[in-house]
């Protein structure tokens, strides 16, 4: 039998101390799948077209900073003609369509993103930075599953709990942020198209290319044009649609202080809102967590996607009595953590989307050294280009610190104690924000307790960061008001 | 740019476990106290790491080199009431030269047979620094008296067993009667004289991970050198979240009692993709320094074609035939 | 020397295959375990074919089956349910044609009624794919009971379910009986209409390539009077959809599931309306969970 010289494996030298014993290859998943173009237009009235003005902008690898396309800059004109074509769409077919048809649309959605998984994934991967592990295996399966499970609702809305006959309300202009980009647009789309809506999606500035090939595989399942309509830009795009007179329901997810200035652009029209905005959640951990699945809920808490969620648990609330010995495991935990090319099946943790979250991160952790926290991060080689910052603890930080008040919205956990429930609960409670918690405990009672305490709109107990289109999402005070998912998030989208 | 801020911080002992010494008293309310004290175990939480680690894409010298670790930690096992001298011989000449066509292939870690056949296993791998693995002390149930479990262990000592594979009363566990437990693995640590102990707790019979973790503690602290998930004779042996627990348990133990255990998978790996995904475990939940014969096997019998087809594909860049390996 | 003509060749129509049409149980496709069939006529009285006609024993088999593929069907998530209802779907969307021309040639209808039927079954199996999930949230309930507790209510499938198909609707009745009982989890054994089985035996084959576990479905041809009373009285059957009978037969039938307290439900609904949850909530259990929230 022929044999390969096995010049690799004989390269291969005794490892040094405190070198790894057993390196793992480079990994990477192939760029082939999916096929970019130079450039995209808009996607207006079921085809695609260059903005009013001509304007573009580029997209980047966040990763390597090398541009990937030159997407559209929708300006006002093309805002107009896009709720103009939603209008149209939803009077003469999408609002007068049976639901059951509405829903089969839905469905075939839903089936090309699970036939075009892959290209969804790397393309994902490679315009917001996030490893293809997490794009492969949550962000596309989710927004597949978002869609499957929205279409069944369309034909069955006077079961759903709001009356004999819910209405859609009309034209939705939906701005959806560059963390979970097309995840985003599917929470956005598939609850307001299957009840009856139209679409207008305005995708994150840095990452518009998933939600432009979601359009094109809306082209080909043949939803009627003006149906769904995507205005690429920046946020001046934003503000223009949400504030466009021709729009009756506005749904926003984002930072806490754009869906202030939404919500008073919308003050004195009839628009109904939803938002989901930032948080600042605790994780708590008592002494009687199950220890091992405690530290990868943290690990899983707050550095998933780079930390870059608002359900983030930001705040490690652990019980004094074990804080030490948490924080020890949890430290060593993160030493194998791998952080590179996100294109890598390998990759825990991938780039930051932005030069500019980048720069706010190390503005928020500086901050934190500057407060007296103490600040620890595993060894690691960061890419020479590219956006990346280590994952970081700070220990020893008390509640009037920066960092414990904060979105960071970074891989950066910060370190709290409590002693009791009850204080675990105050301090938990004690933000404006109230989005998500955790609560890590072997006591069923326990956990129930806390559920009903503790001012949020999702509470994990004994997991964290478990997302499915049947749970609604969102949060309490200022991290938003309206619920994705479930049959709870229907009601953003029909006049009840 | 490299970033590395400080070492990991050594802090106050782990709080929640214990030094060997405590355990004074071996009755059963000592040792449940110690057991049921440990942290508990999340099952969906662990399931889900496991699953999350067996994503690692291990490719090119990265698999090689696996391949060829995890062929070094084979256990080559014949365990069945037809087993001769005859069979034996012929696992035992594959241990040693597991391909006749490449001379570069490691010989596996031990062979592991019933006691009465260890003399033959032991003639056939001399030389050849293959260890001798039996099983003792009723394998598989486990159910004779301590008096009938200790002749058996001795028989395989004195026939030159360097390794023992002992099973623990999993009814005794399951009752509670863990001093008995602990009393009998002493024994039989004491019987095995040099050999190596490696304790099979039937993870299948246990069925809950809490006990898993338990009867690892109990296991570690009463002396034994490897704890061992299964016999191979109860579905479904051994699983990612029982090695991971185990393993989790193994890197605990050394954090306390300064004393390194090794681990053994053993029943149902019978693809070189498994066997790949157990060492993916090793390396992220017990560390490194565990990626060696001396702290990790893996027990089976056709797993060991599998690996030498996927090394031959990594080497000749073909998909292999099973035709151009030996049976045994 | 006789004379010889010239004799012309007669060219034969190409001959087809014809379907023996068998039972289906666990997933594959026996023949009754007692060898019999019956011809089967189109309503203007053509003969069709010879359906398999099941015996008790085939019943039981099918029962077995059935309670076989519960824990497996019922453990599923509420998703894969609903995704594998939904390939059934694109199975039956592939197959529309022969079901049309089934149909037809069952009912005795025209062709554009028969087409029509297929397409309302189509999107019936849809409607109910789109329910797996959502079962829970519209039956299910939070309790606010007065004290520290934490009180839920679950619906759960109730086991294995028989049905008794709809004497005269092949397709659209016969899937509006089925999908409602296995989308939840239930599993199924069914009683094809004896004047008209043929469709069944062809949705047999689509469920076989769908991803259907073996034996969430089973379906058994034969003499309606005959069978019915083997499941009625069946004492692992939990559940029995009486469509099927006419309402005189059902009392008997009714009596002989009382032996181990069936839920018994039955009702020839208006086929091409969308229907209500009645069938849906029929097969499924509530279950109340408590548990103290303290600290």
């Amino acid at each position: 039998m022929p044999r390969q010289d096995r010049s690799v494996a004989a390269g291969e030298r005794p490892a040094e101390p405190g070198e790894p014993v057993w390196r793992y290859a480079p990994a990477p998943e192939s760029r082939d799948v999916v096929s970019i173009e130079p450039e995209y237009g808009l996607f207006v009235a079921g085809e695609f077209r260059p903005a009013a003005s001509g304007g573009s902008f580029a997209t980047i690898n966040p990763a390597t900073e090398e541009p990937l396309a030159r997407v559209a800059a929708a300006g006002r004109a093309d805002v107009d003609a896009a709720v103009a074509a939603a209008r149209s769409a939803y009077e003469q077919v999408w609002g007068t369509m049976a639901g059951s048809e509405r829903a089969k649309y839905l469905y075939r959605i839903a089936r090309q993103l699970q036939e075009r998984a892959r290209e969804f994934a790397v393309l994902e991967s490679l315009d917001n930075g996030k490893p293809i592990k997490e794009s492969r295996d949550v962000d596309i399966p989710l927004a597949a599953a978002h869609f499957f499970y929205y279409a069944g609702w369309a034909d069955k809305l006077e079961h759903a709990g709001f009356g004999p006959d819910p209405r859609p309300l009309g034209v939705a202009g939906q701005v959806i942020p560059w963390n979970f980009p097309l995840l985003m647009a599917a929470w956005k789309l598939a609850p307001a198209l299957a009840a009856g809506n139209t679409c207008v999606l305005k995708p994150a500035e840095t990452t518009p290319l998933t939600a432009l090939l979601l359009a094109q595989v809306c082209q080909e399942a043949g939803l009627p044009p003006g149906v769904l309509n995507v205005l690429t830009g920046a946020g001046d795009t934003g503000a223009e649609l949400v504030s466009h007179p021709g729009v009756n329901k506005v749904a926003f997810t984002g930072s806490t202080e754009v869906g202030k200035e939404i919500a008073r652009a919308v003050a004195g029209t009839d628009k109904k809102l939803t938002l989901e905005l930032g948080g600042k959640a605790a994780n708590i951990v008592f002494d009687d967590a199950p220890v091992e699945q405690a530290v990868e809920g943290i690990v899983n808490g707050i550095f998933f996607n780079q930390g870059h969620v608002c359900c983030a648990g930001s705040r490690l609330l652990v019980q004094e009595s074990v804080a030490e010995v948490v924080v020890e495991r949890l430290q060593r935990r993160l030493t194998t953590l791998r952080l590179g090319d996100p294109l890598d099946k390998n990759t825990d943790i991938g780039a930051i989307n932005s030069r500019q979250q980048l720069e706010k991160i190390g503005e928020l952790t500086k901050a934190g050294e500057a407060e007296g926290a103490r600040r620890w991060s595993p060894p690691c080689q960061l890419p020479e280009r590219g956006y990346w910052f280590p994952p970081t603890v700070f220990t020893g930080v008390a509640q009037s610190h920066r960092i414990a008040r904060e979105e960071i919205f970074g891989p950066v956990l910060s370190v709290l104690t409590f002693r009791t429930p009850d204080e675990a609960v105050a301090k938990a409670n004690n933000t404006p924000y109230g989005l998500s918690a955790g609560i890590w405990t072997d006591k069923g009672s326990r956990i129930l307790w806390l559920a009903q305490k503790l001012r949020a709109g999702v509470i994990w107990a004994n997991t964290y960061n478990r997302f499915d289109p049947a749970s609604p999402f969102g949060g309490y005070q200022e991290s938003g008001y309206g619920r994705e998912g479930g049959r709870h998030g229907l009601a953003a989208y029909l006049n009840v | 740019m490299s970033v590395g801020i400080e070492s990991i911080t050594r802090s106050a002992p782990e709080r929640w476990a214990f030094e060997p010494g405590d355990v004074a008293a071996t009755s059963d309310a000592a040792l449940r106290q110690v057991l049921h004290g440990l942290p508990g175990v999340d099952q969906v939480g662990a399931t889900q790491r496991a699953a999350g680690l067996a994503t690692r894409s291990i490719k090119k010298d990265a698999k090689l080199q696996a391949l060829d670790m995890a062929i070094s930690m084979v256990d080559l096992t014949t365990l069945e009431g037809a087993d001769t001298p005859g069979k034996v011989g012929a696992m035992c000449a594959k241990a040693r030269q597991p391909d006749p066509s490449d001379r570069s292939v490691p010989p596996v870690a031990a062979v592991c047979v019933y006691p009465d056949l260890v003399g033959v296993a032991k003639e056939a791998v001399a030389r050849s620094g293959i260890a001798v693995a039996s099983v003792a002390t009723a394998f598989p149930s486990g159910r004779a008296s301590l008096a009938v479990k200790l002749a058996d262990v001795k028989e395989a000592v004195s026939a030159g067993a360097d390794e023992v594979d002992m099973v623990i009363d999993r009814g005794a566990f399951l009752a509670g009667r863990y001093g008995q437990v602990y009393a009998e693995i002493r024994a039989v640590r004491e019987a095995c004289g040099l050999a190596h102990l490696k304790v099979i707790l039937e993870t299948a019979e246990l069925a809950t991970l809490d006990n898993v973790a338990r009867a690892s503690w109990l296991a570690m602290l009463a002396g034994a050198d490897f704890i061992k998930t299964s016999t191979g004779k109860v579905t479904p042996a051994a699983t990612p979240p029982t090695a991971l627990v185990m393993l989790a348990a193994v890197r605990d133990f050394e954090q306390t009692a300064g004393r390194r255990v090794g681990v053994k998978v053993a029943g149902g790996i019978r693809a070189a993709k498994d066997a790949i995904r157990y060492l993916v475990l090793v390396n992220e939940i017990a560390g490194p320094d565990w990626l060696t014969p001396e702290l990790f096997r893996i027990g089976a019998s056709t797993l060991l074609n599998d690996l030498l087809m996927q090394r031959s594909k990594q080497l000749t860049g073909q998909y292999a035939g099973a035709d151009y390996f030996t049976l045994d | 020397m006789s004379d010889r003509k010239e004799v012309q060749p007669q060219q034969l129509p190409r001959l087809g295959v014809r379907k023996t049409y068998k039972l289906f149980i666990g997933g594959a496709f026996p023949r009754s375990e007692s060898g019999r069939s019956y011809p089967v006529h189109s309503k203007d009285g053509a003969l069709l074919a010879h359906a398999a006609q099941g015996s008790r024993k085939d019943v039981r088999d099918a029962v077995v089956a059935a309670r076989k593929a519960f824990a497996g069907w019922s453990g599923a998530t509420a998703y894969n349910r609903g995704q594998i209802l939904y390939r059934v779907a694109e199975m039956l969307e592939g197959r529309a044609a022969q079901f049309a021309a089934e149909v037809a040639a069952a009912d005795g209808g025209r062709k554009a009624r028969a087409e029509a039927e297929v397409a309302a079954a189509i999107d019936r199996w849809v409607w109910y794919a789109g329910w797996s999930d959502k079962v829970a949230q519209v039956a299910g309930a939070a309790n606010p009971v007065a004290g520290p507790y934490f009180n839920f209510s679950v619906p759960e499938p109730t086991g294995v379910v028989a049905i008794l198909a709809p004497a005269e609707s092949s397709l659209l009745g016969l899937v509006s009986v089925i999908a409602p009982a296995i989308v939840t989890g239930n599993t199924a054994v069914v009683v094809a209409s004896e004047i008209r089985p043929l469709p069944a035996i062809s949705l047999a084959e689509v469920l076989a390539t769908s991803d259907l576990p073996a034996g969430v479905v089973n379906v058994v041809t034969g003499r309606t009077a005959e069978l019915a009373p083997v499941l009625a009285g069946h004492m692992d059957v939990n559940a029995i959809d009486l469509t099927g009978i006419e309402a005189p037969s059902r009392a008997a039938l009714q009596e002989l599931a009382a032996a181990n307290v069936k839920r018994v439900t039955y009702g020839n609904d208006d086929w091409a309306a969308t229907p209500g949850t009645s069938r849906l909530m029929s097969f499924l259990e509530i279950k109340t969970v408590w548990h103290p929230a303290g600290t």
